[in-house]
């Protein structure tokens, strides 16, 4: 019985394989013929695609992740185990018939495409910076645009005609929409002290007011609880020491209203003003 | 005469090394040692020593800066771990490293270097240490253990697959003759656990893993025992113990897929779950789950601060957490029972509101999409591993936040999505505060907003009226009662890990690290 079952499995398997060699060729869900960092041969991965598609997916899926009688290949300890295919080319080479999997007369470079591709799978599910955004372009562009002269205040700033222009040849949406949320990097408040990172129309500024009631303004280059130091128009270096109150120092952030928007915005309104963006070509 | 008093301490010294670690110290207050991560068991990082206090503190100044360096750290010494000391020295990790300085001089005694390995070296948390015995996690997922006296390895065991992309960095937490060891990494869909070793042959005692198996309970909160298997919840901060329940309390990391929930519907029991685990057995005694499918990377790991105090006039054995995902939870730690939940950053957008047990209740609108939704907190998070500190004298608890926000999004839609499934890009910040958190309501009874750098640093209160922090490269003192700035002293580089205080030769000193330096402080 147990055997009857497991050889149903393995010919349900072949089947399948058959049918999908005979099926229109569907990409794997993650092609990943080149992922930054792998270490494997892209040519090497992109024939293991073609191959894993033919031959494997049937049962593993398209992505390698499983299917109804065969395990995640992604997840599997002896695919994470392997160094070179010494572990995964004996499976495939010869099959696991007791386990319902068949062999598949595969010739060794096709194995081995096959544990390249299986490799950068592995690879790619662990590193995120490989990851690929999908459509961020969803909101509706006339919204957006209505949002951006209207409740967003965006205009009494910026300009689709001046600062804006053509900002959508620059960016890819991810990016377009990443850079107007927080037009410089996020260490000023995040993570750092210094101005010095986020040079030109994004940095802090700051007036300096002392008790003798002389002021001095610039860009701020450091501030803490127990100094502030500026430049200038002149590029004149000044720092103070605080003490409380004292000097008093008002810092002015020319993206506060980006920063005062964030409790405000929906997800529409953001999506729509990326898609009103992205038309600034 | 001075001769002669140094020469006896010398001697004292002397003889007290070698003798190794009494266990009766890990249940006191820390004085004239610091002998587990957090100073003692509870984790509330107070220290009753008054030589340094509120009305000297502005005369304090350096006794001496020690500086690190190793062949095996590949982008500089980082010190972010908690250094213990134990009969006049100090042991402290990096990544692949163990030292073992005098705390007098801040001279090296020894300096153990590990093999060269392919493992995670964001950070190492610590040593454990057992009579004179060490205990450190090492990138590759090995628990060595060393001869304190020598700094020679006595043993070393695996506790995961190097292969499988583990971080090993949090440190061993010794109770009774257990060595507790944690893990951490959720970049692949790896099982969480904490397993605990016999010091002296390294030999597994138990291993629990942070989510349930075939036929466990709470394994009804995953769709299946494939998606329970994979759901990871890892333990990379050390837990706190309370000797009189014999309790180990440890919060519970991230589920996997990280941000990608359609293969795990649920609320994906034990991640993001303050736990309370028989230390002899392993077993699970309570549990409550801060965040319910959590889908942001909030880990609640951060440290489970035990406090005896009073709810309602009576007193209570209390368990408090400042979370990642922004609440402050107020727990009795005999039983689980929920006591207070309040945000603790007013940025919050991502609950629908607390259910009957005070948990949040997450909105499906907030978890991540292809295109992006707006969540505060970002995924590091209202506040972070770096630990809190509770005061008894003020009955306020201090925590370094937050109010950041991220845009997360979906990027894997396979219906078996895997790692991470999904990414966050920063998307602002309000600013970073110290806040001083009332355990009775859960209000904020003052704050510190920062001028500029990352809220979220570490804590530690004393008996002398003081709050140690830092911001940027500033370490800085303050009064507890009232947030008033009382000192501070510019350091080469941002704090790397948590101030710690203690006595010796009849001298307070208070300790931190900043990158490879450490820094001791006193009144001279």
């Amino acid at each position: 019985m147990m055997m009857t079952r497991k050889w149903a499995v393995a010919l349900l398997a072949a089947g399948t394989a058959c049918l999908w060699a005979q099926e229109p060729p569907t990409p794997p869900a993650n092609p990943a013929a080149a992922v930054a960092g792998a270490k494997e041969d892209p040519a090497a991965v992109a024939r293991g695609a073609q191959a894993f598609g033919t031959y494997c997916a049937g049962c593993h899926g398209p992505s390698g992740r499983g299917g109804p009688g065969a395990p995640d290949l992604v997840r599997s300890l002896l695919v994470l185990d392997d160094e070179k295919g010494i572990l995964i080319a004996p499976v495939i080479r010869d099959g696991r018939p007791d386990k319902g999997m068949p062999k598949l007369n595969l010739t060794e470079p096709q194995i081995s495409d096959i544990v390249a591709w299986l490799h950068v799978q592995t690879y790619a599910a662990g590193h995120r910076t490989t990851y690929e955004f999908k459509d961020v372009l969803t909101g509706d562009p006339a919204k957006g645009k209505a949002y951006f002269n209207g409740a967003g205040g965006c205009s009494s700033c910026h300009s689709p005609t001046g600062d804006l222009a053509g900002i959508a040849a620059k960016n890819d949406p991810i990016s377009l929409q990443s850079r107007w949320l927080l037009p410089r990097s996020p260490r000023r408040r995040g993570g750092g002290s210094s101005n010095s990172a986020n040079p030109g129309s994004a940095a802090l500024t700051a007036k300096v007011t002392l008790p003798s009631g002389e002021t001095v303004s610039g860009t701020v280059e450091h501030i803490d609880d127990f100094t502030i130091s500026l430049r200038d128009s002149k590029n004149q270096f000044h720092s103070f020491t605080r003490n409380g109150d004292t000097p008093k120092v008002e810092v002015h952030d020319p993206i506060q209203a980006h920063t005062d928007l964030l409790r405000k915005y929906t997800d529409a309104d953001i999506h729509n003003v990326t898609a009103y963006l992205a038309t600034l070509k | 005469m001075k001769m002669l008093r140094l020469t006896l301490s010398f001697a004292l010294a002397a003889c007290a090394f070698g003798q190794g670690l009494d266990p009766s110290l890990l249940k006191k207050l820390p004085t004239t040692s610091w002998p587990t991560y957090n100073g003692d068991y509870s984790g509330r990082r107070f220290s009753p020593l008054t030589q340094i206090n509120s009305s000297n503190v502005h005369q304090l100044s350096l006794a001496w800066a020690s500086r690190f360096s190793s062949s095996n750290a590949a982008t500089g010494v980082v010190i972010k771990a908690m250094p213990l000391l134990v009969n006049g020295i100090l042991y402290f990790s990096s990544p692949n490293n163990v030292w073992a300085v005098d705390v007098r001089s801040g001279r090296e005694l020894w300096h153990y270097t590990y093999r060269h390995n392919a493992g995670s070296t964001i950070g190492n948390r610590g040593v454990g240490m057992y009579e004179n015995w060490l205990f450190v996690e090492m990138p590759d997922s090995q628990l060595v253990s060393l001869d304190a006296s020598t700094g020679k390895e006595r043993w070393k065991v695996q506790i995961a697959n190097p292969k499988l992309d583990y971080t090993s960095t949090a440190a061993p937490i010794v109770v009774g003759n257990h060595v507790l060891v944690g893990i951490g990494g959720d970049h692949l869909d790896n099982p969480g656990f904490l397993e605990s070793h016999d010091p002296e042959t390294g030999a597994l005692q138990w291993k629990w893993f942070t989510t349930p198996r075939k036929g466990e309970p709470g394994i009804e909160t995953w769709p299946d025992e494939y998606a329970a298997a994979h759901g990871t919840g890892q333990t990379w901060i050390p837990g706190t113990y309370d000797p009189e329940l014999n309790l180990y309390y440890l919060g519970t990391g991230n589920p996997n897929p990280v941000m990608a929930e359609k293969s795990r519907k649920g609320d994906n029991l034990y991640t993001c779950t303050i736990v309370a685990l028989n230390p002899d057995t392993g077993k699970l005694v309570w549990h409550y789950q801060v965040s319910p499918h959590d889908v942001h990377d909030w880990d609640a790991t951060e440290t489970t601060v035990l406090v005896d105090g009073e709810v309602d006039g009576k007193p209570r054995k209390l368990l408090l957490q400042a979370s990642r995902n922004g609440y402050f939870f107020v727990l009795d730690r005999t039983n689980g029972q929920h006591i207070l939940t309040k945000p603790f950053i007013d940025t919050l957008n991502w609950t629908k509101g607390l259910n009957a047990k005070g948990q949040p209740v997450p909105d499906p609108a907030k978890y991540p999409s292809t295109d992006g939704v707006l969540v505060s907190p970002a995924s590091n998070g209202g506040t972070n591993w770096p630990p809190p500190s509770y005061s008894p004298q003020t009955g306020l608890f201090y925590v370094g936040t937050n109010k950041n926000f991220s845009m997360y999004y979906l990027t894997d839609t396979d219906p078996r999505p895997q790692g991470w499934g999904g990414v966050d890009r920063p998307a602002g910040n309000e600013g970073g505060a110290l806040l001083a958190i009332d355990y009775k309501t859960g209000n904020t009874v003052w704050r510190h907003d920062w001028p500029s750098g990352n809220g979220v640093v570490g804590m530690l209160t004393t008996a002398g009226n003081l709050l140690f922090t830092s911001n940027g490269n500033n370490f800085i003192a303050f009064d507890p009662k009232n947030g008033k700035i009382l000192w501070h002293a510019g350091l080469t580089a941002n704090p790397s890990n948590a101030p710690m205080t203690f006595m010796v030769d009849g001298k307070q000193y208070v300790l931190i690290a900043a990158t490879d330096t450490l820094y001791a402080f006193t009144m001279n």
